[in-house]
């Protein structure tokens, strides 16, 4: 039960970090139909921008508030690395609207390609590990010599995760920009007829997608104090994982889902077998995408004749 | 940004100047600081000066673009418009095919005499060796993307775990021979026949997928096997891998300094290089194989269907093809070569771990496929040569070290340059760069058909 | 049902050779959620007619042609195919390529669906995959290049070239089928069905988007396929010159229900059909009448 309890708590960490991701592959899924293979290196690319943030603050600028540097490193690494979502968008996915289908996905390969290379050309290919930022937590229970533990950390991911997603949900729901947005998703081209600037809408939609993504990126850094240039691949496909079994294109879905993976594969671990715990969350993907590609809360699609 | 059409200076000025101003924006901290792990932790390392010569050189290329783009008839040309996939990317198909032509001969006779070539170049087949390994390693390549063009350029599938059937050809000559000390030519086409077999497993439940869960599907398979391969130690030998695996011999004969050895066999002064030269040809052979078999394919009606299938799915089912079986085989055919490959990859290095068979290898294979043109098979050949030698070739020329300084090693920037060629490609010339399509059969006189008409998948 | 005057002279010398149905559609309907598409449909095709089915947009034939060809699995009915000799094909437990292969039943699309980069003949070649397949030993030896594919393949070639020649592309046989202009892929699409040898030839508005001269020629294609091939036609169609020519009867569809039966002229003077058809805006009851060939005076008889 308490070995339950902990896992519980750290596959809910786990889980709010890959539906912050899983967030930005629907909605562009939802908006271009297409599958933003790049969105896993955007994380790894801002969780360096992060590390490299946190070590200017701390080292050069003397800044001992942990508090405020973080802050301070979320905004900096939700401001740049959406402006990296938004000239990958400009430069790679743009000029292939009305391209064949699966060109846009091949670009994405190369961006994803490019964007773990460009780090590791700049970064050098090693581990970068931070000190550590924020130490300590809550004992819940204590019983037979097994302490299950709420680390400060794991409050804070959580609690970044639910008010920003509540934020994003407003935005989505209640602004003009969540209607123009959700208006793209059902007709790009009624929308475009009806005055709205779908570019610009598609755009915005990159940006938010990325912002989420260095959210996760930070707290990533934060849960794991390490990093290195070929972590935005897996993390990635999980995420991709979360937004498929969630139903890709909803909102709600993504969240869920990446619960749901983050819970499968921290049980996984901690039940069978740590080594084979990648080997779970593709065979999740593969047999979702295969026995219920509209996943949970998704629509079923009917093949146009 | 600023629309291209206005082409006063000061606009270009401002606009490039906003382009730099992005880059700057991306540059910052990743570019601007550089991490290195210290006495006491991370430090970090500025290096602005290189952030400034980055914006700088963005800076001029869009001031030079925008000029270019200036002219009328030079921006009708470059700019990528939407409407791309329904124009003609290549005015003149005939000269297309003349290149398609002539370009498989000048690569058959180049291929087949390289080793001639090389030691009458360096002076003798010992200090070939260089060239010689270079053209095993792109030769495999070629093979690879040819099997994969198989796949993705004729039946229109894009499959991204690739490599999957490459580790299993691989490994299955690797265990066969060290485990039941088969013969190279017994495990060759077990190899193929084995990966073929998974790539109908595997297959089967997926190609009913629409193409990017297709792709994505086949990646996690990927990813699969090659975990397998790194967690079950006791059949794989894990990370570590397996090493001393038998070398190939010529036909039963070893390539041994001894009596019975291939150089005493048949009256040669014993070399080291007969073997690699023998490996030489072994993939050449192989790859022209599957480049026969591809050509020939293509005019049987299982090579139509895959095109036919690629161009509309729809279609296909109302003509009674029966299209899960046509995909499977389709990709079956391609797992095959690829396990051919993966047989010989393991015994040309003797040593195989899952470290080479990463989705990063599916990926570059796919590149090649998609720069070379998919479908052609010059173009892929092209590709291969260009992606793969091409790193190796300027690694060796002096000035550039003298330009970007000691150590400069074009190795380390060839995946970056890869992903930036691959969006280029898909931004500029969808269809790669060999864009014609032959047909497969004709009345008249066999003309090529302009990329414009053909689809790259069904999607 | 009721003794057919028929529209043509000829209609009546294959009236005395047969008269079975080749297809049947029994009982058939299509739910899309909570949409009903089709609703209780029966009716039958009988073998070496053109049979039409005709209704108001929305009025559900292409759905009722998806069931037909497999490409939907009908929530309920039955799907009846009868070949000559007498076998029985259920459509409806078919895999979607099997109504093709087995039952041999081929059709056209509304928007045009040939294989754009690849050349006339080769499209012709593609819809010869069956015998062609076996030809080749299941490509295996075919790849030895054996003599028996080759003289498949040029039969098949041959077989294609009969239909050049038919449709009037000989000359553009080996240009890409995207090249063509709109009226020819619309024959070669209707060209390419046929070479499936089919029994019966499902066509989804097959004069949309032709000019005058265009749909004459049209007209003579069916009338060519149905005397010369003997394979039945079922058509979908706007265009109330092609349906009231060439139809040897006429199915008429609205909201997913058949509202009349028959031959052309039972159903042109069918007051439901007018109803139905016509709306209730005057300009446009004209228009469609005068395109039907009826004097407003002769309307309700």
């Amino acid at each position: 039960m308490d070995v339950f309890l902990q896992q519980l708590i750290n596959g809910l960490t786990l889980g709010s970090i890959y539906g912050l991701i899983a967030i930005g592959y629907t909605m562009v899924f939802g908006i271009i139909g297409m599958v933003n293979f790049a969105h896993g290196d955007v994380f790894m690319v801002s969780s360096f921008i992060a590390l490299i943030a946190f070590l200017i603050l701390t080292a050069w600028l003397g800044i001992s508030s942990v508090a405020l540097a973080l802050l301070i490193v979320l905004v900096l690494a939700m401001a740049l690395t959406a402006l990296w979502g938004w000239a990958i968008e400009r430069v790679a996915y743009r000029p292939l609207r009305g391209s064949f289908r699966l060109a846009p996905l091949i670009s994405a390969i190369g961006v994803s390609i490019f964007l773990s290379n460009f780090v590791q050309v700049t970064q050098g290919a090693r581990n970068k590990s931070t000190p550590p930022m924020l130490e300590g937590g809550i004992a819940l229970m204590q019983s037979e010599g097994y302490t299950v533990f709420l680390s400060y950390k794991q409050v804070l991911i959580m609690t970044v995760t639910a008010v920003l997603l509540t934020g994003f949900w407003y935005l989505v729901q209640r602004t003009p920009f969540g209607r123009a947005q959700r208006a793209c998703e059902q007709d790009r081209k009624m929308a475009a007829l009806l005055g709205i600037d779908v570019d610009r809408t598609i755009s915005l939609t990159f940006v938010l997608g990325a912002a989420l993504a260095a959210v996760a990126g930070v707290l990533y850094l934060l849960y794991y104090g390490v990093v290195s240039f070929s972590d935005g691949f897996v993390p990635g496909v999980k995420a991709f994982t979360a937004a498929v079994l969630g139903g890709i294109g909803s909102l709600p879905g993504a969240v869920l889902g990446g619960l749901i993976i983050g819970l499968i594969e921290v049980f996984w671990s901690a039940y069978f077998s740590i080594e084979y715990k990648d080997v779970a969350a593709f065979s999740i993907l593969a047999i979702v995408l295969i026995f219920m590609p509209s996943g949970i809360l998704g629509r079923a699609e009917v093949e146009k004749v | 940004m600023a629309d291209a059409r206005t082409s006063s200076l000061p606009d270009i000025l401002r606009d490039a100047g906003l382009y730099a101003l992005v880059a700057f924006g991306l540059c910052i901290p990743i570019v601007a600081y550089r991490t290195n792990a210290g006495p006491t932790g991370l430090e970090l390392t500025p290096r602005w000066p290189l952030v400034a010569a980055f914006c700088a050189a963005i800076f001029v290329l869009r001031v030079v673009q925008r000029l270019i783009l200036a002219r009328r008839d030079a921006r009708r040309a470059l700019t990528p418009s939407p409407a791309q996939a329904t124009e003609a990317v290549q005015g003149e198909p005939d000269a297309g095919q003349r290149v398609s032509t002539f370009g498989l001969y000048a690569f058959l006779g180049i291929a087949l005499t390289l080793p001639v070539i090389a030691s009458l170049a360096s002076g003798g087949l010992g200090p070939a060796r260089y060239w010689i390994d270079l053209g095993i390693l792109i030769l495999t390549y070629v093979m690879l993307g040819w099997g994969l063009n198989i796949v993705v350029g004729l039946a229109g599938l894009l499959d991204l775990g690739y490599v999957a059937f490459y580790a299993v050809g691989a490994y299955c000559y690797a265990l066969l021979s060290t485990t039941f000390g088969l013969s190279f030519w017994v495990c060759l086409p077990l190899a193929g026949l084995f990966a073929a077999a998974w790539g109908m497993v595997l297959g089967f439940p997926v190609l009913r997928l629409r193409g990017d869960y297709l792709a994505i599907v086949t990646l996690a398979f990927g990813e699969i096997i090659r975990l397998v391969l790194i967690n079950w130690t006791d059949l794989t030998g894990g990370a570590a891998g397996i090493s001393s695996i038998p070398r190939a011999s010529f036909f039963g004969i070893p390539f041994s300094a001894d009596e019975d050895g291939f150089a005493a066999r048949f009256g040669l002064e014993f070399d080291s290089m007969h073997r690699v030269v023998f490996l030489y040809y072994l993939i050449l052979g192989l790859a022209l194989l599957t480049n026969f078999a591809t050509l020939r394919l293509r005019r049987m009606p299982i090579g139509r269907a895959w095109e036919a299938l690629r161009e509309d799915e729809i279609a296909c089912r109302s003509l009674g093809i029966d299209t899960t079986t046509t995909k499977l085989t389709a990709f079956a055919l391609g797992a095959a070569f690829a396990g051919f490959a993966g047989s010989f990859f393991s015994v040309r290095q003797g040593f195989i771990s899952p470290e080479s068979f990463t989705f990063l290898e599916s990926a570059i294979i796919l590149a090649i496929v998609v720069l070379g043109g998919m479908g052609s098979q010059v173009g892929v050949a092209i590709a291969a040569v260009a992606m793969v030698g091409g790193p190796e070739l300027l690694r060796n020329l002096g000035f550039l070290s003298a330009v970007f300084g000691e150590g400069f090693d074009p190795n380390e920037y060839r995946l970056l340059l890869f992903g930036l060629a691959m969006v280029a490609m898909m931004v500029w010339r969808p269809r790669g760069l060999i864009s014609v399509r032959v047909p497969s059969v004709s009345l008249g006189e066999r003309r090529a058909i302009s990329g414009a008409h053909v689809s790259e998948g069904h999607g | 049902m009721t003794v057919l005057t028929p529209a043509n002279p000829k209609t009546a010398e294959r009236i005395a050779v047969g008269r079975d149905a080749v297809l049947s559609v029994v009982h058939l309907t299509m739910r899309f959620g909570g949409l009903t598409a089709v609703n209780d449909l029966s009716f039958e095709a009988r073998a070496g007619d053109i049979t039409a089915l005709i209704g108001p947009n929305g009025a559900g034939k292409t759905t009722v042609f998806n069931c037909i060809t497999g490409f939907y699995k009908p929530t309920e009915g039955m799907l009846r195919l009868a070949h000559a000799d007498g076998t029985v094909h259920l459509l409806e437990r078919l895999p979607n390529f099997a109504v093709n292969r087995t039952a041999r039943v081929a059709r056209t699309f509304q928007n045009i669906r040939l294989f754009p980069g690849m050349t006339v003949l080769e499209n012709l070649l593609v819809a010869q995959h069956k015998p062609l397949m076996r030809a080749s030993g299941f490509t295996v030896l075919g790849l030895l290049g054996l003599a028996g594919y080759r003289s498949a393949e040029t039969a098949a070639i041959d077989t294609a070239k009969g239909w050049l020649d038919r449709i009037g592309l000989m000359d553009r046989a080996d240009d890409p089928a995207g090249a063509l202009p709109y009226g020819a892929q619309r024959r070669l699409e209707i060209a390419r069905a046929m070479c499936t040898d089919p029994v019966l030839l499902c066509l989804d508005e097959p004069a949309a988007g032709l000019n005058p001269r265009e749909s004459a020629e049209l007209n003579a294609l069916l009338r060519y396929i149905r005397d010369a091939h003997h394979t039945s036609v079922l058509l979908i169609e706007h265009d109330m010159s092609v349906v009231m020519q060439i139809s040897d009867h006429v199915v008429v569809l609205d909201y997913g229900c058949k509202i009349a039966d028959g031959t052309p002229d039972q159903v042109r003077a069918d007051p439901k059909v007018v109803a139905a058809y016509l709306g209730v805006e005057d300009e446009e009851v004209e228009r469609v009448e005068a395109e039907v060939g009826i004097s407003h005076g002769e309307a309700g008889a």
